[in-house]
């Protein structure tokens, strides 16, 4: 009585919330095969079965995740976007306001930022030929040197091993200790260079008009493309499918793969210049700043545009976070706004000026911090809730050893996607190729000279005690034959109307045409 | 105001000593890893190329034979014990582990048409072509002994197959007729005849253990049950079946070795059409063997190779080939699942691996990881046209690739020809008859 009276209040597996199934939920179920294939049914099944337990399992693995993200919260009458950095760096921990420094540069020009993509190391490029490499965290300076030439971009490349530098003429390739590796003469007036992790291709885009694609581990140049838009100096990537989005004088932004000669597809999005683009990591919005002051959200999956903001003096750099955050610089101010794309946005969350217009903007991959390049040298300004709280320790680590670094480097190197995978849905290659399907089933027909798909012509079972009498097979027989009568019918009627009806507009015209009273009118009844 | 910067102790993702594993925090969040798909295809490619660079089949070749090598034994108790009969009566018993010869013994004058280990696995039967049936004890003999059977049964007609049951002392044999032996009895207790005159191989069923078939020299296989007086039924073929083996795993089915360059699988209770066509051979089949798991089985051909079917597929998954093999007589499958003996005409049994790229040996587990999520991805991926082109990509002799064309070109004329004459008379005249029903001539009850 004891055991009968002990029942589990809470039965069945624990629930998992809506939000979380949602955020692992892969593509619909697929649509069931014809009944007769079983065997394909079965597979089907059981793989749509394994497909929900593991997005299941990774739903609740989310309970262990260790950190949480960022947050900032005014008091009552105070606005987030008047608190300083320097109050923000004494209200948090030490290391934490470390995080927030200026590196007074002012000898060598706008810098331009880039963050490796573990977040850990800070590549810092100045117009007049600066570079310097550094471990920001632990202040660290891995390299630094000057490369005797003006400087237009600055990119790490796949590790914090290399880096490449799109000076005035061609673009070099530096080791992390300032060591020039190699000096690539093809690629010639570099204005702005993306980085596309999982491929190993760094995408280039010149004053000339090219869009060049160059495989860092093989060495090759992919493609290159005449784009025939004029100087290309405003440049972005989907992160979610690789493809560059470039930015164009007449307003225009043009999507690019490496696959095709021309642009994949073509949006006017300002009425004037386009100044800056960014994506956010889903591939879900895309964010652009034109020389028409408009700060505008489209949904770039369905390219409709979302939201149109007016921004009294534009932004000529944009950049967004992991977590969503926009930052949006004019001039040497650097606004931060959240929740661009849902809610309509009034004020910034947060604003900084530094010390010199801003050149270039990038938020820390996995840390709250935003970094500024800008006339006067470098600004690490915290933004607290930016940066995704929980990394992948497989994917990029930033407490990764060399050990781990070698092995994660090898892995990623076997994994390379190839160019030729690059297109607007990165999930092209998990669909059946129906068009294909079609034309090959033609074939076979022809092939064999009959349909093997077919239906065959209904045969009753014979079944045993009497059930196979003579009436009650063709009574059995005659529930299926009105299915196929039925639309056969159907078919030769519609077709019989058809014909009736063009025999009687033939007639129709042909009695319009000839009114003429024939001598045999008499006779007709 | 309320404010919190993210901050992450290191002491929580790096590890304290180095004796300790490295630390590796996950998060599945589907927008951390991106080109999910194009990854996977990637590594599912590479798999595949690495399983063709891995295939090496071959393991060892077993010498001593000083004749070709007619059939084969497995030991019912030993994976490491296998017993070959050749064709000048020599019967030799080897250990698989060191490669070499155990023991011979001269069992018959002439051919030693069967050999079969009895199921407690103390002795093992020989039938030969001096039409004699005897049982020899698996224990070698004591030094100064002579080889000496057990047991010799004198028959009046040549023995050409030898099986025994699985649970009782009863052996079948066939010759002139299908004949039902106890071990204690020197005349056969049952015999079975259908109007043929000879029979080419008898085989007991693993499961249903009562029942048995044989393949008869007029184009048909028989089926019997060793409690009933006559045969159940007969299923009559266009051509003649070499022998036959039952599915270890379901009761009904088992695979016929036809002379007509095919396997034909057949459910035991619906005869009227083979369950599938297994076509891939460019001679005659002469043995079939299956796996114990009862999901793939290994035919070997006159046409100099070896090739593994899946239980329901068409085309064979795997061909194995040597320039020194010559016609292949018998084949086995090891009761391991892991290895596969062939015993040709050269006087040679070869020992190879059943998964050509399998690493042998004791794993550690994270190498059984690697290969079975490598398994998996070549499976999720198998259709997509470069990874099926590498994954059916076999080298072949020159001799078999230009056989295999040309068949192909046969086939293809064959069917072209009976498509235009169907095209051509009344529609129903010529009835379209699906490849299976093509090879059953009739069944007879």
């Amino acid at each position: 009585s004891m055991a009968a009276s002990k029942s589990d209040p809470f039965p069945g597996p624990a629930p998992i919330p809506k939000e979380r199934v949602q955020k692992f939920k892969r593509k619909d179920k697929a649509k069931k095969p014809r009944h007769q294939h079983f065997k394909l049914r079965d597979m089907m099944k059981r793989s749509d079965e394994a497909s929900e337990m593991s997005q299941k399992q990774a739903a609740r693995f989310d309970l262990l995740l260790p950190e949480d993200a960022g947050f900032l919260e005014g008091d009552e009458d105070e606005d987030t976007c008047t608190i300083s950095q320097e109050d923000i760096a004494e209200a948090v921990d030490i290391t934490s306001g470390a995080k927030y420094f200026n590196l007074k540069l002012s000898q060598f020009g706008p810098y331009r930022v880039d963050y490796s993509k573990t977040g850990r190391h800070l590549l810092l490029g100045g117009r007049r030929g600066h570079v310097a490499c550094i471990d920001w965290q632990s202040k660290h300076l891995m390299c630094e040197i000057n490369v005797m030439e003006s400087v237009n971009d600055v990119k790490w490349l796949h590790s914090e091993a290399m880096y490449a530098v799109a000076q005035k003429k061609w673009l070099y390739i530096y080791d992390s200790n300032g060591i020039e590796l190699h000096c690539i003469r093809k690629f010639n007036d570099v204005l702005r260079m993306q980085f596309l992790p999982y491929h190993f291709l760094l995408a280039t885009a010149s004053a000339t008009s090219f869009l060049q694609y160059l495989d860092v581990s093989v060495g090759k140049e992919v493609a290159a493309f005449c784009t025939k838009t004029g100087r290309l100096d405003v440049m972005c990537q989907n992160p979610h499918n690789a493809i560059i989005h470039l930015g164009h004088p007449n307003g225009t932004v043009t999507l690019w793969s490496p696959n095709q000669k021309e642009a994949l597809v073509k949006m006017l999005c300002h009425q004037g210049g386009v100044r800056s683009v960014t994506v956010d990591k889903t591939g879900m919005y895309m964010v652009t700043s034109g020389l028409d002051k408009k700060l505008k959200v489209y949904d770039i999956r369905a390219f409709k545009p979302l939201k149109s903001y007016f921004l009294p003096a534009g932004a000529s750099c944009l950049s967004l976070s992991q977590r969503g955050l926009l930052s949006a610089a004019t001039g040497d101010v650097v606004q931060v706004y959240r929740d661009v794309w849902s809610a309509p946005v009034t004020k910034p969350y947060m604003a900084h000026r530094v010390r010199g217009s801003v050149w270039g903007l990038h938020f820390c991959p996995f840390e709250d911090v935003l970094g500024v390049g800008h006339g006067d040298g470098f600004t690490s300004m915290l933004v607290p809730g930016a940066g995704e709280p929980n990394f992948d320790g497989l994917d990029a680590n930033p407490y990764r050893s060399a050990k781990q670094r070698q092995e994660w480097e090898v892995k990623a190197l076997l994994e390379k996607i190839q160019p030729e995978l690059i297109s607007l849905d990165p999930t092209e290659l998990g669909y059946v190729d129906r068009a294909t399907f079609e034309q090959r089933h033609r074939d076979r027909v022809q092939a064999l000279g009959y349909d093997p798909l077919a239906k065959e012509k209904f045969v009753p079972k014979y079944k045993k005690k009497g059930r196979s009498s003579a009436g009650a097979v063709e009574r059995r027989k005659k529930q299926v034959a009105h299915e196929d009568q039925r639309d056969e019918i159907r078919k030769t009627v519609e077709d019989k109307m058809k014909m009736e009806k063009e025999i009687k507009e033939r007639a129709q015209k042909k009695a319009a045409l000839s009114n003429q009273k024939s001598a045999l009118d008499r006779f007709k009844k | 105001m309320k404010v919190k910067v993210l901050s992450r102790n290191p002491d929580d993702y790096v590890r304290e000593t180095k004796l300790d594993i490295q630390r590796v925090p996950r998060n599945y969040d589907p927008s951390l890893h991106p080109f999910e798909v194009s990854r996977e295809y990637t590594r599912a490619l590479n798999a595949t190329k690495l399983e063709r660079v891995f295939a090496k089949p071959f393991l060892a070749s077993l010498d001593g034979h000083r004749d070709g090598v007619n059939c084969m034994a497995k030991h019912t108790k030993s994976l490491s014990t296998l017993l070959s009969g050749s064709c000048d009566g020599e019967v030799k018993m080897w250990n698989l582990t060191k490669h070499d010869c155990v023991r011979t013994l001269q069992a018959h004058e002439g051919f030693v048409r069967g050999i079969v280990v009895r199921y407690c696995g103390t002795s093992f039967f020989t039938v030969g072509d001096d039409k004699t049936i005897k049982q020899w004890k698996m224990e070698a003999p004591g030094y100064g002994e002579a080889e000496e059977p057990l047991n010799t049964i004198l028959g009046k007609t040549v023995f050409t197959g030898l099986d025994h049951h699985q649970k009782e002392a009863v052996f079948a044999t066939c010759g002139q007729q299908v004949d039902i032996w106890d071990e204690q009895r020197s005349s056969p207790i049952r015999s079975f005849t259908w109007g043929v005159d000879s029979f080419s191989s008898v085989r007991f069923n693993p499961v249903e253990t009562e029942l048995l078939a044989s393949c008869a020299s007029d184009r048909s296989i028989v089926l019997y049950d060793m409690r009933e007086s006559a045969p159940l039924k007969k299923v009559i073929m266009t051509m003649r079946s070499n022998t036959l083996c039952w599915n270890p795993m379901e009761a009904y089915h088992f695979t016929c070795a036809n002379e007509d360059y095919n396997l034909y699988t057949y459910d035991m209770r619906n005869l009227d059409r083979p369950f599938m066509v297994h076509m891939d051979h460019v001679s005659a089949v002469l043995d079939v063997d299956y796996s114990p798991t009862g999901k793939e089985f290994v035919s070997a051909s006159f046409d100099k190779t070896i090739r593994i079917f899946q239980k329901d597929g068409g085309h064979s998954r795997e061909v194995y080939h040597t320039k020194r093999m010559q016609h292949v007589i018998c084949v086995k499958w090891s009761a391991d699942n892991k290895y596969i003996l062939s015993g040709s005409d050269e006087m040679n049994i070869r020992l190879w691996k059943a998964n050509a790229a399998e690493k042998l040996g004791v794993l550690a587990p994270r190498e059984k990881q690697a290969i079975n999520y490598n398994q998996k991805l070549k499976e999720k991926f198998q259709h997509h046209p470069q990874i099926r082109r590498i994954t059916h990509h076999r080298h072949l002799p020159k001799n078999i690739y230009h056989q295999t064309k040309e068949l192909r070109i046969m086939k293809e004329a064959r069917k072209r020809k009976e498509r235009n004459v169907r095209k051509h008379s009344r529609p129903g005249t010529v009835p379209v008859v699906s490849e299976k029903e093509k090879h059953v001539v009739t069944v007879v009850k």
